[in-house]
């Protein structure tokens, strides 16, 4: 992997009050904020990054091979020729197009609903001054704790009553609150939005609607694209509702599609795997593209103390 | 870009008709439409909070509280999947049901049990891989994007996979153990080690994403902390132990909430780590969460009624899990 070693090894031990190196590291303190990692962290955070990507490469592997390969020990560890066909088979037996297509359509506006939603109420919350304000906040955060188990029963009985079994708008209009996005936005804005410039704009007169527009949603942009990121990625892997609400031959999400695949007299497990793969696949590329700004993203948010 | 940079470089915003005139003489004309805005701003300012967060408490309203409230009044019916509008009053019927049937004491077990595999070390880890990206590190990105990836895989993909992988004969998890001399493990029919596989999920999925929010909250240690705690000679496990530590005690208790409702709601993993894809939650229950046990009796057995029942149950664990955790936190802030 990637971990070439480049720093002196003393650096991982805990270094004795020598009043030259301390003043050393108080320097790199200043500097950088942080003292280098030593080989051990490398060691470490490689054995993760191993553990955290093997199953994934490893979905590929068993989706290339066929099953009586895969019930052979020891278990493959290089492609096999069988990645593309089976690919194809998976798509079509899961229905997975049709799949990708609900999944998108659900997840797309559910994010763009809930980022919208939670920026205004979290700069309510973060900077307006309004009775009840800390009640309702503390129903927000509330409402992160109820179990979607709670939920679960009535909606359905809802949506059976409207027959809306197998409708995407029973997957997508209980999903576009959320509670967490609300609490995220009014961290972010209590520290990223300085009250001197609401009032500035305040002061010359704009209103509360002009303020969210052109003060607030620049400000929160960086927070709202993580925002919309994390909730796409939370709708996308949704599984209990959808599962309940939607069936395979309905308009299946992805994850209730892939649930099915298991489901066979005698599963095929390369074909699991190429349908687990294909599942997958998006969301990771998505991440490979933007990660690097997610997680930034996320940094950035705290950073300012 | 940083937010306030951000912030900074957006166009002042300016109402032209609103800007107040420059002679100091003003005509009665100007007074009077000047106190028009005055009104309109003040009803602006104390009407638009509402405005503000009322979508949200809308929908919540409807999809949240609704539901919540109309859960308790299910599970004081009899109610059957087939016909769900059909509700017959049964008192707390399904309540003594629920509590006289063993599998409901046996499935907030495994829900407990579970909780704690896959939370306790879950978190720790995170704690741990949070601090070492905290160093100054190369290909820093590449550490925390790869960390992010399991977070990105669907539940039911991964748990597919895990499948696979703690298979008894030739899964790779009893091929690895077996190189060091360990005899094949039955990891889906062994209760324990079930557990273990199924919280192994939880804790792949999860850590990486927390190991984030603790790392992010790190960061925003006011690094003076560090320079004093280093002029008094503290050497880094100290500093972590009286510096970090305690700077996280706020994060550490929010994940520790979030991750505890994760864990009680565990559902889809132990679905689908059955070999036979029941709700069973394996052939002698043991591994079947209270998630679990709920869609088995509303949607296998079809008593809503009772799957209501058991859904309340859980709510109230949840609440009380959540005022230990107000009083832990509040212990900890009065003795800090």
């Amino acid at each position: 992997m990637t971990t070439t070693i480049t720093k002196p090894p003393a650096d991982a031990v805990p270094e004795p009050p020598k009043n030259g190196k301390r003043r050393l590291g108080l320097k790199a303190a200043r500097a950088g904020g942080q003292h280098h990692a030593g080989p051990i962290a490398y060691v470490i955070l490689a054995v993760f990054t191993l553990v955290s990507i093997f199953p994934l490469f490893w979905t590929a592997i068993a989706a290339s091979r066929d099953n009586a390969r895969l019930a052979e020990t020891p278990p493959p560890f290089w492609f096999g020729a069988n990645l593309f066909d089976k690919l194809e088979v998976a798509w079509e037996d899961a229905n997975l197009g049709e799949a990708f297509l609900n999944t998108t359509i659900v997840a797309t506006i559910s994010s763009l609903t809930i980022v919208f939603l939670s920026t205004i109420a979290g700069f309510a919350f973060a900077k307006l001054r309004f009775k009840g304000r800390s009640a309702m906040m503390l129903i927000v955060i509330g409402t992160m704790m109820v179990p979607p188990q709670l939920q679960v029963i009535p909606l359905y009985m809802m949506v059976a009553k409207l027959d809306w079994t197998d409708q995407l708008q029973a997957v997508i209009l209980p999903s576009l609150v959320s509670a967490f996005g609300v609490f995220f936005m009014r961290q972010y804005l209590i520290q990223a939005l300085p009250d001197e410039i609401i009032e500035a704009a305040r002061v010359d007169g704009a209103s509360s609607w002009r303020v969210i527009w052109h003060v607030v949603f620049p400000a929160a942009r960086p927070a709202m694209a993580v925002l919309g990121m994390l909730m796409f990625v939370q709708t996308w892997n949704d599984f209990l509702w959808p599962f309940l609400v939607l069936t395979q031959l309905g308009n299946p999400t992805v994850q209730v599609a892939v649930a099915g695949l298991g489901r066979g007299y005698t599963p095929d497990q390369a074909l699991i795997m190429a349908g687990a793969l294909l599942s997958t696949l998006p969301l990771l590329l998505v991440f490979a593209i933007f990660g690097k700004q997610i997680v930034g993203g996320i940094m950035q948010g705290a950073v300012k103390g | 870009m940083s937010p306030s940079h951000d912030t900074a470089a957006a166009p002042p915003v300016k109402e032209g008709g609103a800007a107040p005139a420059r002679p100091p003489v003003e005509s009665p004309e100007t007074l009077r439409k000047r106190a028009r805005l005055s009104r309109r701003w003040q009803r602006d300012v104390r009407w638009s909070p509402y405005a503000f967060v009322s979508p949200f408490f809308l929908l919540f309203v409807a999809f949240g509280m609704f539901p919540l409230i109309y859960t308790a009044w299910a599970s004081l019916h009899t109610v059957e999947l087939t016909a769900p509008t059909d509700m017959e009053w049964a008192g707390l019927r399904n309540y003594t049901r629920i509590f006289d049937d063993e599998f409901y004491w046996n499935a907030a077990k495994n829900t407990f049990t579970i909780g704690i595999i896959s939370t306790v070390p879950q978190l720790m880890m995170a704690l741990g891989i949070a601090h070492l990206l905290n160093y100054k590190l190369r290909a820093s990105n590449f550490f925390r994007v790869v960390m992010l990836a399991p977070y990105a895989t669907s539940i039911a993909a991964a748990t597919l996979v895990f499948v696979l992988l703690f298979g008894r004969d030739y899964g790779m998890i009893n091929w690895f153990l077996g190189l060091f001399g360990v005899d094949n493990i039955d990891w889906q029919n062994d209760k324990w080690y079930a557990q273990i596989a199924v919280s192994s999920i939880v804790i792949w999925r999860w850590t990486g994403y927390n190991a984030l929010i603790y790392l992010a909250a790190m960061q925003a240690i006011p690094q003076d902390l560090y320079e004093s705690a280093a002029l008094d000679g503290a050497s880094r496990w100290k500093q972590f132990l009286h510096v970090t530590l305690p700077s996280l005690r706020p994060t550490i208790l929010f994940t520790v909430v979030v991750s505890t409702i994760g864990a009680s709601q565990l559902f889809a993993e132990p679905l689908m780590f059955d070999a036979n894809k029941g709700a069973s939650g394996g052939p002698q229950h043991q591994f079947q969460t209270l998630g679990l046990y709920m869609y088995e009796q509303g949607w296998v057995n079809q008593h809503l009624g009772r799957a209501s029942a058991i859904a309340w149950t859980m709510f109230l664990i949840l609440i009380v899990v959540g005022i230990i955790n107000y009083v832990i936190s509040r212990r900890l802030r009065a003795s800090s």
